[in-house]
Order: C-alpha cells, then structure tokens, then sequence
C-alpha cells in the first residue's frame, strides 16, 4: 500500500540564484497510527509510522527528521534549503515496516 | 489529570496481560512520560540556555490531533557555525518525544513546520544543539480541548 501513496511536494520556486533559499512544503498521506489506539475489541492497533524523512538536493543531505507517534496522520512537514548546484530534490519517507515513499522535484540553479 | 492516570493503569494492566499472554517484555510504548529523560540524553546533562529558539505554536488548540507547530532558531547556519540537531518534546503525551530535526549548512535556515498530537494541555519543549555543542532552548504551554491520542 505504502509503495502507491504519492507525495505531495512544492517548491516555492524552481529556478534560482546560487545562494538562494528554497523553501519546501511537502505532505504525505500516512495513517500515523500512534500504537495508544485500541479497537473495539480492546486489543491495541500496532504502531504504524513513518518514522524517518530525509531530503537530499543533487545527492547532498539538507534536512532530516525522525518522526515519533505524536505527529499527526497525513505528516505534513516545511522546511528550506540553500541551493548551490541543480540537480534532483529527493524526498524519502521510511515506514516503522522498512518501506520507503520517495518524491522528486528537480532545481535548477543558474 | 484524572484521565491520563486511568489510560496509564489500564495501559499498564493491557500491557501486563500482553506480556503475560505472548511471553513478552511490556512495551517502552506504555512506560510514563520520558520528557525528561530525553532532553537530559540530547543534552548529555548540561543545561540548555533560554533563548535563540523559537517555538510558534498556539495558545489554544481546539484539535489535539493536528496542531501546527513552527520551530526555528536562530543561525548564521554557514559551515562555521550551524544548527545541527533540534529536539522537540512534550510532557503530557503518552511517549515525551514528538520529533528531533537535523540540519547542515545546506539547509539554509534552520526552520521546520509540521503537525503534531497533543494529548492533553501541555508544555512543548524544544532544544537546540549547535555544531560547536551549545544548547539553547525553548518551551511553550499550549492548552488543549480534544485531546489527539484517541483512545
């Protein structure tokens, strides 16, 4: 399931200056399952998370977050980078099950 | 108060049973608020400083299940001074860890927003470590009407 979600990524712009900040806004759909929750049976739901994000801009790490049950379904997170060199942004979410959700832009730098 | 006390016994006598049931040690998942401890392994002990962190969150959230949190702190974020790790914790949640970010000097500013769960009324806790290894922090309370842990 995890394989056919597909992120949402915006970049603020995606042509710029060296030097400038970029600014990215991406949001994934994850039921974050917190593993407090229990069913109607009484038995706890198993944890089920993304646990880790990372972005890389042309190979290089900018940003990375690990992520505990306390942040909300559907994870959205902002952040901003320095672009130096064009190449791609690559965004990888990691499941608590090992299964990764990548997206991709590309920037390019003049 | 009264209801965090009620989750944490029945969490605890769930976990005993579980424990029982299937052979297995009771899971860190059910072990009380660890706010404290966390902050004290991401500082190794020493005393963050107040200040250069800025935690943006509001004062009231009507929903604990999405409430939109900004940290940033200040930096020249050059190779030469940066921020490289932030930690965010929470002392009224069932587990105190809500998220740690890294930065390097790539990132440009060392600003982040997500969404986080908040269980019930809380002080949020962030903590800053420099690439030179000093500290600084930053807390803010933040009440909460519906509480976002489910259960």
């Amino acid at each position: 399931m995890a394989a056919a979600v597909k992120p949402r990524i915006k970049l603020d712009r995606k042509e710029v200056k060296a030097g400038d900040i970029v600014e990215v806004k991406a949001l994934v759909q994850h039921v974050m399952e917190n593993g407090q929750r229990k069913d109607p049976q009484g038995n706890t739901i198993p944890r089920k998370i993304l646990n880790k994000f990372t972005c890389t801009v042309a190979g290089k790490q900018v940003f990375e977050a690990d992520f505990e049950p306390a942040i909300s379904a559907n994870p959205y997170i902002q952040f901003k980078f320095k672009a130096t060199v064009s190449g791609p942004v690559v965004l990888t979410w990691t499941d608590d099950d090992g299964s990764t959700i990548v997206g991709e832009e590309t920037i390019t730098v003049s | 108060m009264n209801s965090v006390s009620r989750r944490q016994v029945l969490g605890a006598s769930v976990g005993v049973l579980a424990a029982a049931g299937l052979g297995l040690s009771v899971s860190p998942a059910l072990a009380a608020n660890d706010s404290g401890d966390l902050i004290k392994a991401f500082t190794g002990g020493k005393q963050p400083t107040e200040g250069k962190v800025k935690l943006d969150l509001p004062e009231i959230a009507e929903n604990g299940n999405t409430v939109p949190m900004t940290v940033s702190v200040e930096s020249p974020m050059t190779e030469q001074s940066y921020v490289s790790e932030v930690l965010v914790v929470g002392d009224g949640n069932p587990r105190g860890g809500m998220a740690t970010f890294r930065f390097t000097p790539l990132s440009g500013a060392a600003e982040t927003n997500t969404r986080i769960r908040l269980a019930t009324t809380q002080t949020v806790t962030a903590v800053a470590k420099m690439n030179d290894g000093s500290l600084y922090m930053t807390a803010k309370q933040v009440k909460v009407t519906i509480g976002g842990c489910g259960g």
